[in-house]
């Protein structure tokens, strides 16, 4: 029961694209190594300007 | 066993649908339509879509994607298929699936809804299919790139001009049916008025105070606009505020393009995304509400299956039902901006081929059950209530009594004390010519809503419904302007090289404000026009999102007879030839037809007439010269979006002709086959 919460916590932070800053430290941690990854307020800034300069929202 | 199982689902499938086509009662229940509606997507998932995803596009579960081979952890990301399928949802649902059949309704509830099915499972869910496959086989290209690189230019420039014609129109018709929600509505001006500040607090939270914690952020959001339907209720009842917000529909026009160009040179992070993120959880919530209170409820339809508006006599746009109702409901059915977002952000989150069908083909379902949501809302009104909120007063005429005479000598009773008793339980002054779609549709919800969830609440739901239709529509109103501003900003770049800089604010305040001019122009005609302005911008809007949808079909056909699958082409080449008659029929008729509730230029030619003889009244004479020009200007517009889309169909015939006859063409614009096993080691 609890794991199911858990997995059901973690597909709506995904959905909310809450967790995409974990996920760059992973795949920054994993690709770059000891370079040093953007902070979290930067990071969302730029996903939110690469996410709003292409057509990203329907009529 | 599995077999049976799909026999019981097709035999249901086919009793429902031939249920609802041959049933003549007085009223027939809403089930009927979700029953058809479910099997025949489910047939259509089952079976087509993985065929077409098998033989047709020879889908690779080995071959790597553009997520794996050039993963970022940013824009290019492996994402898991169901998160993928609900950003792909959110992204191309938007107020377009609820619109168009609330209006096609008026030519009764049975020719909409067939064409949404049918549309949907053999024309929309496999333009958006076919092309986010091909996106991704293409690193996530857009649809504008891939026409240039598989067409050739003119297919390519083609692609950009309709896009942005379509962006131009599609915010002018959606600002319309904002200002047309909020005219005379203190309630609802109040609580739209209250979204944008809310929006620009979650922005600040966003970025200054939580940075990226988008669930919580939003969830303070939601609670912010629930409290303020609740506060545009206070608003309502207090004399002065209440004079404050009860705003003809001209001022309301200028309040939206403003609030347009400021939206577009703003940075996202203050208003747009915030705005986003609010609108994506209202919109999944509600329609997820509706759907349960539509199962709940089982309400009874009272639309005729079919009405005599068939024959083009209809108040709420002119026109025959070929081509117009295939015109009319555009989203839902068939989408030509859906092979935009499906060439855009979504390739480049998808973590195996396969993953495409749940993806495109199942949201796009998802979408078009989202219009037969909106179609059950509108048709189980009182027939006589719908056409009097849906019909301008330049067709039934200006005052209630005369408007309820018209409306119930067509044979759908109504009485001026019906409509003002439902405007009172609403909580509005008056809901006759409320055109747009918009109110109607929020008086089906709100009817729905509070007899599944709590009766009395009529007036809340109502304004519920009104405020989540106007957050997403003015997020779509923001995206849609800055996409059009990107744009314009290349193709100047291109005469004058600082202006293709986004960043350069010159260049940032030039392009916005001639985009914004362009859609406001055609909102404000609109707005000034008596007969509401939806029944000439509607089926324009149709017609350029179907030119869109034709040029993606042209893409995917091309692209199908030059990697050797001639024989399969007829896949997308067949609702591609569907839409070229539906554009073309639609398109002669609102040039040439001499009926003047159909032909632009019959239209123009009529005022210009009355303008002459001196029969118009002073302020009827003061708007002529602007209507007809626009008239005229309409015609030409849609002259010009046809004459597109066949150039690109043109082009694309050429390029199959020199591959059957083994003639040269542009090479093959797919990203070379790289096997899993490769990425992951």
């Amino acid at each position: 029961m609890k794991r199911r919460l858990v997995d059901l916590w973690k597909v709506l932070r995904a959905l909310a694209t809450d967790d995409a800053y974990e996920r760059y430290l992973a795949h920054h941690a994993e690709a770059h190594g000891k370079a040093k990854p953007i902070g979290r307020s930067e990071f969302y800034l730029r996903q939110q300007q690469s996410k709003w300069s292409g057509v990203s929202r329907c009529c | 066993m599995r077999k049976s199982l799909w026999i019981l689902v097709a035999l249901s499938g086919a009793f429902a649908v031939g249920g609802i086509a041959l049933h003549r009662g007085e009223t027939i229940n809403a089930m009927w339509l979700v029953v058809a509606a479910v099997c025949v997507y489910a047939i259509g998932y089952r079976f087509y879509s993985a065929w077409v995803m098998a033989r047709v596009l020879s889908a690779d579960a080995g071959r790597a994607t553009p997520a794996l081979r050039l993963n970022n952890g940013r824009d290019f990301m492996p994402t898991h298929r169901w998160i993928v399928f609900g950003h792909h949802f959110a992204a191309i649902a938007g107020p377009g699936p609820l619109i168009g059949p609330t209006l096609a309704a008026q030519f009764g509830y049975l020719p909409g809804t067939l064409w949404i099915l049918v549309g949907a499972v053999l024309g929309g869910c496999v333009q958006d299919m076919t092309i986010l496959f091909m996106s991704t086989r293409r690193d996530g290209r857009s649809l504008g790139q891939m026409a240039r690189d598989e067409l050739g230019p003119v297919g390519g420039l083609a692609a950009i001009i309709g896009t942005l014609t379509i962006m131009i129109i599609l915010i002018a018709v959606l600002g319309l049916v904002v200002v047309n929600a909020m005219k005379h509505s203190p309630w609802a001006t109040a609580t739209v008025f209250a979204t944008i500040p809310i929006a620009v607090l979650i922005g600040l939270y966003l970025r200054n105070i939580r940075p990226g914690r988008v669930l919580e952020g939003s969830l303070i959001g939601i609670a912010l606009l629930l409290f303020a339907v609740v506060g545009g209720g206070w608003v309502d009842h207090h004399p002065t505020l209440r004079a404050l917000f009860d705003m003809d529909s001209k001022p309301l026009a200028w309040f939206v393009i403003g609030y347009g160009f400021i939206a577009a040179v703003l940075p996202v992070w203050l208003l747009l995304a915030p705005r986003d993120y609010l609108s994506t959880f209202l919109k999944l919530g509600t329609v997820l509400l509706l759907a349960i209170a539509v199962v709940l409820m089982r309400p009874e339809i009272k639309m005729p299956a079919i009405t005599q508006f068939v024959d083009g006599t209809g108040p709420i746009f002119g026109g025959a039902l070929f081509p117009f109702v295939f015109i009319t409901i555009a989203c839902g059915a068939i989408s030509g901006f859906h092979a935009l977002v499906s060439s855009g952000t979504t390739p480049k989150l998808i973590g195996s081929e396969t993953d495409v069908r749940l993806i495109g083909y199942g949201s796009m379902m998802l979408e078009s059950c989202v219009a037969i949501m909106a179609m059950i809302a509108a048709t189980l009104l009182e027939p006589g209530v719908y056409f009097a909120i849906n019909s301008g007063p330049g067709v039934v005429g200006a005052t209630a009594d005369a408007a309820v005479a018209t409306i119930s000598s067509w044979g759908f009773p109504v009485t001026a004390e019906q409509m003002h008793e439902l405007a009172r339980e609403m909580g509005e002054s008056t809901l006759f010519a409320r055109t747009g779609g918009a109110p109607s549709l929020a008086v089906g919800m709100a009817s729905i809503f509070s007899s599944a969830f709590g009766q009395g609440l009529l007036a809340l739901w109502y304004h519920f419904a009104i405020m989540f239709e106007a957050v997403f529509i003015l997020t779509t109103l923001d995206a849609g302007t800055r996409v059009g501003r990107f744009m314009l900003q290349d193709a100047l770049g291109h005469v004058w090289k600082p202006m293709a800089q986004t960043s350069w604010y010159p260049s940032v305040l030039i392009a916005s404000g001639l985009v914004v001019a362009g859609w406001g122009y055609f909102l404000y005609i609109g707005v000034v026009d008596p007969n509401g302005g939806i029944n000439i911008l509607w089926p324009l809007f149709g017609i350029a999102n179907q030119l869109l949808a034709g040029i993606a079909l042209c893409v995917a056909t091309g692209i199908l007879v030059k990697s050797g699958k001639l024989r399969y082409a007829w896949v997308t080449a067949v609702p591609l030839a569907w839409l070229a008659i539906v554009t073309t029929t639609a398109t002669w008729q609102k040039v040439v037809s001499s009926d003047v509730r159909v032909g632009f230029l019959a239209a123009a030619e009529q005022l210009a007439n009355k303008l002459a003889s001196g029969v118009l009244s002073p302020e009827q004479a003061a708007v002529a010269p602007k209507l007809i020009f626009n008239q005229r200007l309409d015609a030409a517009l849609a002259m010009l979006l046809v004459a597109i889309l066949w150039i690109v169909i043109a082009d694309m015939l050429r390029v199959s002709w020199r591959v059957v006859k083994g003639l040269p063409v542009l090479p093959s614009s797919e990203a070379p086959a790289v096997a899993l096993a490769e990425v992951r080691t």
